[in-house]
C-alpha cells in the first residue's frame, strides 16, 4: 500500500463557512420534510375512521357523543389538534393500536429487528457480490464472462422482487424442500436488548437465506451495472491515463486509483437506495410471511388500524430523511469537487 | 407523408435496428403481446368478466399439455374456474394500459415542469428541483404503497375497485414525474444558449411557443430513452401494488393480481395459476428493457461515433 492519497484528502478538508451554511440548509430541509410527513399523518388520523366508534361502539346517544368529542378536543380547530398531535409525537406517543391494544410505536419497535435482519442480509449480499463483479466487468468489458453478467443482469432487473421470492419458495422450499418457506424460525439470539437476530443460529440463518436473496435480487444487477459504468468512465479519465503513463502496476491503478473514485457516487446511490429497500421489504415480507414492519403495515391497512398506519409512515419517513441527510452531508464533506452553493447536482 | 416514411426508413435509427437481432426479436415479441392483449375481446375463448360463464366445477384444471388437462382450457383454469388464457389476455391489456397511461401522465407533468424550470429559471426552478430531489429520495414505490393504502382504507372496497385503474395511473404517474423533469431541464439548459432560441426570441415569439415548439422537439431523444425504462418500471410497480392487494381487484385481474390470487395455491401444487402470468409479465418487461437498452445505444452520439 502506498501513501493514502484519499485519506489525506479527507484530513485536509476543513469545515468551512460554506459547508456550515449547506449543512444548515440541509437540516432545515429535513425538518420541513418531516413536518409535511407529520401533517399527512395527522390528516389521516383526522379523516380515517372515527376514534369515538372505536372507543364506544354504536349504542351511545348523539348528545353523549358530542360531549365526549368536546372533552377529547376533537372539535378544536385544526392547528390546535395538530399541535397536540405533534407534542405527543415528539414525546414518542403516536397513539394506541386498535388491534394490539398497545402503544403503536412499541408494536413497530418489536417488529423492527426482523426487518433490520432482512436489510442487513440483503445489503451484505449486494456489497459482497456487486463490487467485485462490477469491477471485473469494467476492467474486462469484452470478456465473455462480463458479457454474460451484463446479459443476466438485464434479466435480473426485469424480474420483480415478489416473483423472485415466489419462485425461490416454489423451487427451494416446496419442490426441493431444502429451505423453510416462511417465518423467522424459532431459534433466535438476542444480541442487543430487544434485538433478536437469526444470523447466529443454523435455523435462523436458514430462514434468512431465501428472503435476503429475494430482497437483493433487483438491486444487485442495478449496482453491478452502476459500478461497471462509473468505473469505465473513471478508467477513461486523465488521471488514470497519467497513472498508466507513470508505469504503475495494473492492480495499483485499478484498485487504488480508480476504485476509490468509483465508490464515491456508488455509496451515495446506495444510501438513497436504503429507502427503496424498505419499500421492497413490504413485498418480501408479504411473500415469506416475515414478521417485520412491512408485513405489519399491510395488516394494519387491512384492519384500518389508523394509529399503526400513521406510526409506520412517520417511522419510515424518519428513516428516509435521516439516511438521506446523513449521506448528503458526508458526501459533500468527503468529496471536495462538489459545488456546495450550486442548486441541484 | 411518403417522403417522411422513406426518410425514417433510411435513418441511422432504423439502420441500427436492422442490424440488432436482440432489438428485432424483442420488438416482435412485444408487438405480439400488445396486439394479442388489445384484441382480447375478439380472440379470447371466454369472457373472464362474465360471472355466468364461469363454473366452479372447472376450477384448478391444469394446462392442456398435462395429463389432467382439458383441451377447452389451453392454459388451465384458476381457483374460481376461469380460463387462464382469456384472463391473462385481458390482464395483460390492463397492465399495458396502466403502464402506458401512467408514463403519459409522468411525461405531461415532467415535461411541463422541466421546460418551465429550465427556461424560466430562478425561484421556480430551485423550488421544483428541490421538490424533485425530495420526492426521488423518498422512493416512489414506498410513496405509491402508502398513498394507495390510505385510499383503500378511506374508501369502501366496492368504490375502490371501480376507481382502481384510475388510482393506479394517478399514483404511479405522480410518483415518477421528477425523472422527466430533471432530464428535460438538463436538455433545456443546454438548448437555451443556442442561436435558434435567440432568433426565435428576437422575432418576438412568446415563451410558451419557444418552449414547446422550438426547444421541446430538440430534447426528444433523451425522452425516448427514459420512456422505455419508465414503461417497464410502471408495469412492475403496478404488478407489485396489485400483488400486495392495493391495486387492481381480483374480479377484473391485471397480471399482478392474478399472480397474487394464485400464490396460495402453489403450495398445493397448482403452480400454473401463478407461473404462467409471471412468465408473461417477465417476458413483457424483459422485452421493453432490452428495447430500452438498444434505444439508449442507438441514440447515443458517443457510441455512434465509435462504430
Amino acid at each position: 500500500m502506498g501513501p493514502p492519497l484519499w485519506r489525506s484528502h479527507v484530513c485536509s478538508r476543513r469545515i468551512t463557512i460554506d459547508y456550515l451554511v449547506f449543512a444548515g440548509q440541509r437540516l432545515l430541509q429535513a425538518t420541513l420534510v418531516m413536518f409535511v410527513i407529520s401533517l399527512i399523518g395527522f390528516s389521516i388520523q383526522d379523516n380515517l375512521g372515527d376514534p369515538l366508534r372505536e372507543l364506544l361502539g354504536q349504542s351511545v346517544s348523539e348528545a353523549e357523543r358530542e360531549a365526549l368529542r368536546d372533552e377529547m378536543g376533537l372539535n378544536d380547530p385544526f392547528f390546535v389538534q395538530y399541535g397536540r398531535f405533534i407534542t405527543n409525537a415528539v414525546q414518542g406517543d403516536l397513539g394506541t393500536s386498535y388491534f394490539f391494544k398497545r402503544p403503536a410505536l412499541q408494536v413497530i419497535a418489536d417488529k423492527f429487528p426482523a426487518t433490520l435482519d432482512l436489510v442487513i442480509g440483503a445489503t451484505l449480499i449486494i456489497v459482497l457480490i456487486s463490487v467485485p463483479v462490477g469491477v471485473y466487468c469494467a476492467i474486462r468489458p469484452n470478456a465473455w464472462l462480463a458479457r454474460a453478467v451484463m446479459g443476466i443482469s438485464i434479466v435480473g432487473i426485469s424480474i420483480p422482487v415478489f416473483l423472485t421470492a415466489i419462485f425461490s419458495i416454489y423451487l427451494f422450499a416446496v419442490t426441493l424442500g431444502w429451505m423453510p418457506s416462511f417465518g423467522r424460525g424459532e431459534d433466535l439470539v438476542e444480541i442487543f436488548p430487544g434485538w433478536k437476530t437469526g444470523f447466529f443460529t443454523k435455523d435462523g440463518f436458514a430462514h434468512l437465506v431465501l428472503p435476503c436473496v429475494s430482497l437483493s435480487s433487483i438491486m444487485l444487477p442495478l449496482f453491478i451495472r452502476l459500478i461497471r459504468s462509473e468505473m469505465r468512465e473513471i478508467l477513461e479519465s486523465e488521471y488514470v491515463r497519467f497513472a498508466w503513463a507513470k508505469g504503475l502496476a495494473p492492480k495499483r491503478v485499478w484498485f487504488l486509483h480508480a476504485l476509490k473514485n468509483t465508490m464515491l457516487p456508488v455509496v451515495t446511490v446506495g444510501g438513497v437506495q436504503i429507502g427503496t429497500m424498505l419499500a421492497y421489504t413490504i413485498l418480501t415480507e408479504t411473500v415469506f410471511q416475515w414478521p417485520g414492519m412491512g408485513f405489519l403495515f399491510l395488516e394494519a391497512v387491512n384492519r384500518v388500524d389508523t394509529p399503526l398506519i400513521i406510526s409506520y409512515i412517520i417511522v419510515v419517513g424518519l428513516i428516509f430523511v435521516v439516511t438521506n441527510t446523513v449521506v448528503d452531508l458526508l458526501y459533500t464533506w468527503v468529496n471536495p469537487t462538489v459545488k456546495i452553493t450550486g442548486r441541484g447536482r | 407523408m411518403n417522403a417522411a416514411i422513406r426518410r425514417f426508413a433510411q435513418s441511422n435509427f432504423m439502420y441500427s435496428f436492422g442490424r440488432d437481432k436482440v432489438a428485432m426479436v424483442s420488438f416482435a415479441i412485444l408487438a405480439a403481446f400488445v396486439i394479442l392483449a388489445f384484441s382480447a375481446p375478439l380472440i379470447a375463448p371466454y369472457d373472464p368478466y362474465d360471472q355466468t360463464t364461469i363454473d366452479i366445477m372447472d376450477s384448478e384444471i391444469p394446462p392442456a399439455w398435462q395429463d389432467e388437462g382439458e383441451a377447452r382450457f389451453l392454459l388451465g383454469t384458476d381457483a374460481q374456474g376461469r380460463d387462464m388464457l382469456s384472463t391473462i389476455l385481458y390482464g395483460t391489456r390492463i397492465s399495458i394500459i396502466i403502464g402506458v397511461c401512467a408514463v403519459l401522465m409522468q411525461m405531461f407533468l415532467g415535461i411541463t415542469i422541466g421546460l418551465v424550470s429550465g427556461y424560466v429559471g430562478g425561484r421556480i426552478e430551485s423550488f421544483f428541483m428541490r421538490l424533485a430531489d425530495i420526492q426521488l429520495s423518498l422512493s416512489t414505490l414506498m410513496l405509491a404503497i402508502v398513498a394507495l393504502a390510505i385510499f383503500q382504507a378511506a374508501f369502501s372496497a366496492e368504490a375502490y375497485s371501480d376507481l382502481a385503474i384510475i388510482m393506479l395511473i394517478m399514483v404511479i404517474g405522480f410518483a415518477e414525474w421528477p425523472q422527466y423533469a430533471r432530464t428535460i431541464r438538463a436538455s433545456v439548459l443546454a438548448e437555451k444558449k443556442k442561436e435558434y432560441v435567440d432568433a426565435a426570441r428576437v422575432i418576438g415569439l412568446g415563451a410558451p411557443t419557444i418552449m414547446f415548439k422550438h426547444i421541446l422537439p430538440n430534447t426528444l431523444s433523451p425522452l425516448l430513452v427514459i420512456s422505455t425504462v419508465q414503461v417497464a418500471n410502471a408495469i412492475i410497480s403496478e404488478a407489485a401494488l396489485s400483488f400486495l392487494g392495493l391495486g387492481i381487484p381480483v374480479t377484473k385481474p391485471s397480471l399482478g393480481s392474478l399472480i397474487n390470487s394464485g400464490f396460495e395455491f402453489i403450495f398445493s401444487g397448482s403452480w400454473w395459476i401463478t407461473a404462467i402470468p409471471s412468465i408473461v409479465l417477465i417476458a413483457l418487461i424483459l422485452c421493453i428493457n432490452l428495447l430500452g437498452d438498444w434505444v439508449r445505444d442507438a441514440l447515443n452520439p458517443k457510441i455512434y461515433k465509435e462504430k
